[in-house]
């Protein structure tokens, strides 16, 4: 491992410089929701302030497998996101490899399968029953994220990611591009498709019996899943051009850019049950991803 | 106190999550408190935020003069906050039944069940009274998890 590859993980877009991101994006998806409310909103160093608090509470005492879980859980939720971020080709690295995309999107499905994981292992029934709505909704989601993908990979013919990058002249690679913005608010349990962490209805989901510091992890899985996608999109459409500084700043600003946005519009809709979440993915986005694909390859042969 | 110490101090003044419970409220008080996160008073901005579970929570933001039936509940819901935690009485039914006193189907007041650290009177108070007194709360908290601190300190 070379020193290009240790910055990638350490530094940028890695871990020094993602989980304050991770809280910033977190700050700007409440201030986003406040704005639209026409509230002020929280103040900037709030998502950091809930993070130590929450590593100062003594949570309850647990015994055996289970105890290892819950705190197993949020932990891998945080490594595979820093992991999937360090992955994003924002600069040349030698980090990437041939099928890094392929080693991304597994990273990015772990933490929705830990938070599945964790609703079961709780014990809780309101837990139970958010981690089978996100069971339920993964599903349907992930149909419409893999066909996007590999929309993109069939317009460049690979999936390394550092091939990936950059906007493409094939019409696939835009709606791909597209089928994975939809599939953003669902895997980040957004509203309309918050129905695994309804909080009216089941109160905090999966997480409904984790405190302390598992809490605290999982709520900076959170921002750093923002971070990830975000920036998975990011690379998707910015031209690699000017210098790395300058790249870099944009890389950032695209990111806030889509939390923003989403954010806003998670603001101003109202939740969709399962049903109908199920039935949006499955009819109206996977017929996205299949014409994505289709449109992929076809133009594949014609360019 | 050291770096660290005076940082999850200012944290825990920062970040304080309240639980609200009903404890046979008439709702009067229950409305004063959500209208605590309308855009009018926004405590959001002082980092105060509700929660839905008492495991999430710091303060426990108690309405209504406890009946019976919500007695054991609402110990459940108290033994379930993690320490450390505060707890506020709001409106003048928890600080004394108010109206209810005497009924046989009320077992308040809530100092006989669990102890309470700030009193808001009013039937209902006024939401400015509630801020004030989640922010009295949210000091006896912060002071409260400093003191648990060095006493765990001090035992190991």
């Amino acid at each position: 491992m070379n020193a290009s590859s240790l910055i990638n993980l350490f530094l940028f877009p890695g871990l020094l410089f993602a989980v304050p991101a991770a809280w910033f994006f977190t700050w700007g998806e409440h201030k986003a929701t406040a704005r639209m409310q026409r509230r002020i909103g929280l103040p900037l160093l709030q998502p950091l302030y809930d993070f130590i608090k929450l590593m100062g509470k003594r949570t309850p005492e647990r015994h055996g497998i289970e105890n290892d879980l819950r705190r197993f859980y949020p932990v891998l939720s945080v490594l595979s996101l820093l992991g999937a971020i360090a992955l994003l080709p924002v600069f040349p690295s030698h980090l990437n490899f041939s099928g890094d995309g392929v080693v991304l999107v597994v990273l990015l499905e772990l933490p929705s399968l830990c938070f599945i994981l964790a609703g079961f292992t709780s014990g809780s029934v309101y837990g139970k029953i958010g981690a089978s709505r996100e069971a339920v909704l993964s599903g349907a989601t992930n149909l419409v994220f893999l066909l996007s993908f590999v929309a993109i990979a069939a317009t460049r013919h690979t999936v390394r990611l550092s091939e990936l990058a950059g906007p493409s002249a094939n019409p696939g690679h835009w709606i791909g591009v597209v089928g994975i913005l939809l599939c953003i608010p669902a895997k980040l349990r957004l509203n309309p498709f918050s129905t695994s962490s309804a909080e009216q209805e089941i109160y905090a989901g999966a997480l409904t019996e984790y405190a302390g510091g598992p809490l605290g992890f999982w709520k900076l899985a959170h921002g750093l899943e923002w971070f990830a996608l975000t920036g998975l999109v990011a690379t998707l459409v910015l031209p690699v051009a000017g210098g790395w500084a300058i790249h870099a700043l944009l890389f950032v600003a695209v990111c806030f850019l889509q939390v923003m946005l989403l954010s806003a519009m998670a603001a101003g809709t109202a939740r969709f049950t399962l049903e109908r979440s199920i039935r949006f993915y499955w009819q109206w986005a996977a017929i996205l991803g299949v014409l994505a694909v289709t449109s992929a390859i076809w133009m594949g042969f014609r360019l | 106190m050291s770096i660290l110490d005076k940082l999850m101090y200012q944290s825990r003044c920062k970040s304080p999550s309240v639980l609200h419970l009903n404890t046979g409220s008439c709702n009067g008080c229950d409305i004063e408190l959500v209208t605590c996160l309308s855009p009018r008073y926004d405590v959001e901005q002082l980092g105060i935020h509700l929660e839905g579970s008492p495991r999430h929570a710091d303060i426990l933001c108690v309405t209504g003069p406890v009946t019976r039936n919500a007695l054991e509940a609402m110990k459940t819901e108290y033994a379930q906050v993690c320490e450390p935690k505060a707890v506020v009485a709001i409106g003048s039914c928890p600080a004394s039944c108010n109206v209810f006193a005497g009924s046989p189907v009320v077992a308040g007041p809530l100092n006989k069940h669990i102890p309470v650290d700030v009193y808001v009177p009013g039937c209902p108070p006024h939401p400015d009274a509630i801020i004030n007194g989640i922010a009295r709360a949210v000091v006896i908290l912060a002071e409260r998890g400093a003191r648990q601190e060095t006493q765990g300190g001090m035992q190991q």
